[in-house]
């Protein structure tokens, strides 16, 4: 079992530094193919061509790629300097480079945005977690019944709407329209525990409903599929009473493969939502992602990248060992 | 059973059995008019080859058809004075696994795979013994593992069903099946799945166990040569029915319907001369949802022309003594086809 | 009947186990551990023993599916053992498969008529009358009718579909057909008509047939010599009825007197001549030392774990009858292990 966790921390580790290599590539490499300069990005256009040397002696744009990278990665791990003659600039570890558009660190900048995210995806995942398991087994035990219809149909309409129409829907009629919810403002945590929970259970119902949907059926076909196991005729045959049968035997089957793709999708969405922090006017990675984008701003591009990988492979991680923990199969093979 | 007797049931009784299920392309009718007895300490072999009903009617008495909803179950299942098919779920839950219990064919689908092997009949334990703290239910596995023969029954105990071999694990399924002394076992195709030498220690430890137990065994399976092994009483479904019964040995020394013969012909035997060739029933078996009319077998029997159009249109009723056939052939015109014809080519 | 099709020599299949951090080989599942044996022209070899003895691994080996770790593979005289992919392209006329499962060896998007013609349309063979009418053949040849070539697998029955799979094998007219449990999914009665059916194809075409099975009784009905294997080894092969009628290794004794016989009066018999063999097949990982069957054998002695007992003629065996036993066993001899005689029904 050590081996298996220690085989997968390593697999990890490969493939962020693979990811952080191909982003880096893409994000320096691309504009000096087409020949704009970053340099000339990060100053902005009325620059005197003495300014523009300076940045790119300094950022380093006129080095070989690799050494670029290498400077990056070394930022990462141990932070770096940026120096031009006497001008020095500290950036201490993880060093993300300085956003083009503001001059800001990128790294606290980011930091700054993550609580938002992680708020809206963790809050939004039990949610959805309880809201799809729940109508996926209803479904699967009641098939054919008006529940299972009735829950099937509007998860088929939860998966086909998109964010921006459930989003901005809901908004209109519950904060606009009712009256009962503010206007969306994050407020944080620790300012506020009550104010940060109902500025954020539009965004949350929002974002659940279209995971829910794909979790109810995705549930319903899980179980359907365990409850036709011999294990479980074996568990009936015992004797045991339904409820045992299926809240023990069928559900701990029927959930395993719950675990990977919940595990992908927080994954996914913890490096930012982009649609619902947008339509909700969240300042999470996404937006930050969103407004970096439409700025040219690569260095934040590339931090929310990395973030996201960063989060997306973190989570592949625990889902390996989550199997290995549940399944004895994967643990004793 | 003596007609002087008092009313006193046989063990089990089953009367007019019939299971259908309503599928999207129709209704199949799995069981038809299935009618049988079995006493206690008595082996009752089920012959058939897939679709014949024979599983079916195993589920039917365990009740396990009663969480399919599109399953429709009629007439009676007499257990120890008790009707099954009108009692209440509950009422059967607490039966099965208790006082009747089922191994299955394949041990490795059969058991869970998270859960390990100890736990599954500590399970199967207490559900029957709600009083019995852990310690002492486990102890009893442990017991029982044992007594199926199985090694180190302490350090098994712990394992899950991936870590034992094919014949352990069905052992350790049976361990989990007698946990509770049941008066009826029921195994379906219990040695199909497993190594000829394993499938005779299973054979084996069956035959002790009941002799031990004095429980009434229901023993299902496609290979007559298990029947032939186990069998007090013989059984041969097709097309959901049942076509013949009797005694083991007069079912395999004389037996009567041309299904039968059929499947004796199929069979190579270790203990007969090599034939050049096999003599199988033509053709595939019925489908469920469309059985042909009057003899479901009468597609594929080369005698059914022999008594006008009786088996195309008209169902034959199982009849005889003990050694009961459904067919409408006279009792010795196939006494006389068995002797000429089809006992030569065995 | 004398002329080798197919010659194997030392044939070795080793399976790697690769353990920690950087896959280190840490042994090796010795499949097929050193099997010499011939397929005459014409013959039906019969090869049989339990799940995980490695017969299907030795089928495999045959066809060149796999590659062997160890050993020689001759087909008519030429060693196929390590040839490549495009190399082996003739021989895929030359011999074809039958697998067990007729539902998963069939592709079940494509129609009956693409998956029997496929063969001749990756060989370029020509077809004078048309693709179509050479499949219609070959399904009126495993008793299919021909009019279904447009259908799905999924139409079929299994016996229908192990049909289907013998007409595809058929196609290229093959000389040699290797058959991996190719009845042991069907229905008794199903399983006699595909027996007869490759029975009468093997007259009509000089098929020679490898006919890998778990049971004994159809491997008797069907084959003119059986090999019986054990964890990676051949510990008998004999003539049909020398094997069946003098058992010599105590394996094979064993495995033959633990078939049911169907004859509910011969029961107490056949109970008293069972040998119960005790514990279960070791790991083809550590497989025993000297005689492999040694740890389940009666009739072991200290010589059988220091020295493996040669595939040689013992007693006085015909030339054909091999054994690989230290001590075989003799007619009528008492063999420890059988029930006491006095165990009432």
């Amino acid at each position: 079992m050590l081996a298996y966790i220690v085989r997968r921390v390593i697999n990890a580790i490969i493939t962020l530094l693979v990811v952080t290599a191909v982003t880096f590539g893409i994000f320096f490499a691309i504009p000096k193919a087409t020949g704009s300069d970053p340099a000339l990005l990060y100053i902005g256009k009325q620059s005197d061509p003495a300014a523009i040397e300076g940045i790119r002696q300094k950022m380093g744009f006129d080095d070989p790629i690799y050494v670029q990278y290498g400077k990056f990665l070394k930022g990462i791990v141990a932070g770096r300097d940026y120096a031009n003659g006497p001008d020095v600039t500290h950036c201490p570890a993880p060093c993300l480079g300085y956003s083009f558009a503001t001059e800001q660190e990128v790294t606290p900048l980011l930091l700054e945005d993550i609580p938002v995210t992680l708020s809206l995806a963790l809050g939004a995942a039990v949610l959805w977690l309880i809201m799809g398991i729940s109508f996926g087994v209803i479904s699967a035990l009641r098939r054919g019944s008006f529940v299972d219809r009735a829950a099937m149909t509007t998860a088929l309409a939860g998966v086909s709407l998109p964010v921006y129409f459930t989003g901005l829907l809901s908004s209109a009629i519950f904060v606009y329209w009712l009256g009962w919810l503010p206007q969306g403002q994050y407020v944080p945590f620790l300012e506020n525990p009550a104010d940060w929970f109902v500025n954020l259970i539009l965004p949350w119902i929002t974002l659940a409903f279209l995971f829910a949907a794909t979790y109810a059926r995705l549930t319903r076909a899980n179980m359907l599929e365990t409850l036709g196991e011999d294990y479980v005729r074996t568990a009936r045959a015992k004797g045991l009473t339904e409820r045992v049968v299926i809240g023990k035997h069928a559900l701990r089957s029927g959930l395993t493969p719950i675990v990977t793709v919940f595990g992908l999708d927080l994954g996914a969405l913890l490096g930012g939502a982009v649609l619902t922090e947008t339509v909700f006017n969240l300042r999470g990675l996404g937006y930050q992602a969103l407004t970096a984008i439409r700025q040219n701003d690569l260095p934040i591009i590339l931090g929310v990248t990395l973030i996201a990988a960063f989060f997306i492979v973190f989570a592949n991680l625990i889902v390996d060992l989550v199997y290995g923990w549940i399944d004895p199969r994967v643990r004793l093979a | 059973m003596s007609i002087g007797a008092t009313n006193a049931r046989p063990f089990l009784e089953i009367k007019d059995l019939n299971v259908r299920f309503e599928t999207d392309d129709g209704i199949v009718q799995a069981v038809t008019g299935s009618t049988f007895s079995l006493e206690k300490g008595k082996t009752l072999g089920i012959v058939g080859e897939s679709g014949s009903g024979k599983s079916v009617t195993s589920l039917a008495v365990l009740g396990l058809h009663r969480t399919r909803s599109n399953a429709k179950v009629s007439g009676e299942i007499w257990l120890d004075d008790e009707e099954l098919v009108s009692a209440t779920d509950e009422q059967v839950r607490k039966l099965r696994g208790g006082k009747m219990a089922m191994i299955f064919q394949d041990p490795l689908s059969a058991m869970h795979p998270y859960f390990t092997v100890g736990s599954q009949i500590v399970e199967a334990y207490r559900v029957h013994n709600p009083g019995v703290n852990k310690k002492v239910a486990r102890e009893r596995a442990i017991d029982m593992l044992a007594r199926v023969g199985i090694p180190q029954p302490e350090r098994r105990f712990n394992d899950y069903a991936h870590q034992f071999s094919g014949g352990m694990r069905q052992r350790a399924m049976i361990a989990m099946a007698l946990v509770n002394d049941p008066a009826l076992l029921i195994a379906d195709e219990p040695t199909t799945a497993l190594d000829v030498t394993v499938q005779a220690q299973i054979l084996d430890l069956i035959r002790d166990l009941q002799e031990e137990f004095g429980s009434a065994v229901i023993m299902i399976t496609h290979d007559l040569g298990v029947v032939a092994e186990l069998a007090d009483d013989v059984l041969v479904m097709y097309g959901g029915k049942v076509i013949e019964k009797g005694p083991a040995v007069d079912v395999f020394q004389q037996p009567q319907h041309p299904y039968t013969w059929g499947l004796l012909g199929s069979m190579p035997r270790l203990d007969r001369e090599v034939r050049d060739r096999l003599n199988p029933v033509k053709g595939s078996p019925p489908s469920l949802i469309n059985l042909p009319n009057g003899c479901a077998f009468h597609p594929r029997c080369p005698y059914a022309g022999r008594n006008g159009d009786r088996s195309f249109t008209e169902v034959p009723e199982l009849r005889g003594d003990i050694h009961k056939v459904a067919c409408h052939l006279p009792a010795e015109e196939r006494t006389k086809i068995f002797q000429q014809e089809v006992l030569p080519n065995l | 009947m004398s002329e080798n099709l197919l010659e194997v020599k030392g044939l070795e299949k080793h399976f790697p186990i690769t353990k920690g951090l950087f896959k280190r080989q840490v042994g090796a599942v010795r499949a097929v551990d050193g099997i010499d044996i011939e397929v005459k022209a014409g013959e039906t070899l019969g090869l049989v023993g339990e799940s995980g003895c490695g017969k299907s691994t030795t089928g495999r080996l045959f066809t060149r599916i796999l590659e062997p770790t160890g050993g020689t593979i001759t087909f008519e005289g030429e060693d196929i053992s390590h040839k490549s992919v495009t190399q082996l392209r003739p021989l895929r006329r030359d011999v074809q498969m039958i697998f067990q499962d007729p539902y998963s060896s069939l592709n079940p998007r494509h129609t009956v008529g693409s998956i029997i013609s496929a063969p001749l349309q990756i060989q370029n063979i020509p077809t004078p009358q048309g693709l179509k009418k050479a499949v219609q053949e070959l399904l009126e040849l495993v008793g299919l009718n021909p009019e279904h070539y447009n259908r799905y697998p999924h139409e079929f029955s299994g016996g229908q579909r192990q049909r289907i799979g013998i007409a595809r094998a058929l196609a290229l007219r093959p000389k040699l057909i290797i058959a991996d449990e190719p009845v042991s999914a069907l229905d008794v009665s199903i399983q006699a008509q595909v027996v007869n059916l490759l029975d009468d194809l093997q007259r009509e075409f000089d098929l020679t047939y490898v006919f890998i099975a778990h049971d004994l009784s159809v491997v008797r009905h069907i084959s003119d010599r059986v090999a019986v294997m054990y964890l990676g080894k051949v510990v008998e092969v004999a003539e049909r009825d020398d094997l069946y009628r003098n058992p010599r290794h105590p394996y094979t004794v064993a495995l033959m007197s633990a078939v049911p016989v169907p004859d509910p009066v011969r029961r107490d018999r056949a109970q008293r001549d069972r040998v119960l063999l005790t514990g279960d097949v070791p790991s083809p990982i550590n497989p025993p030392s000297g005689c492999r069957f040694r740890t389940r054998c009666w009739k072991a002695q200290d010589i059988c774990a220091t020295e493996e007992p040669p595939l040689v003629t013992r007693l006085d065996d015909p030339a054909s009858h091999l054994t690989a036993c230290h001590f075989p066993v003799v007619e009528d001899e008492a063999v420890a292990g059988r029930r006491p005689a006095a165990t009432p029904a």
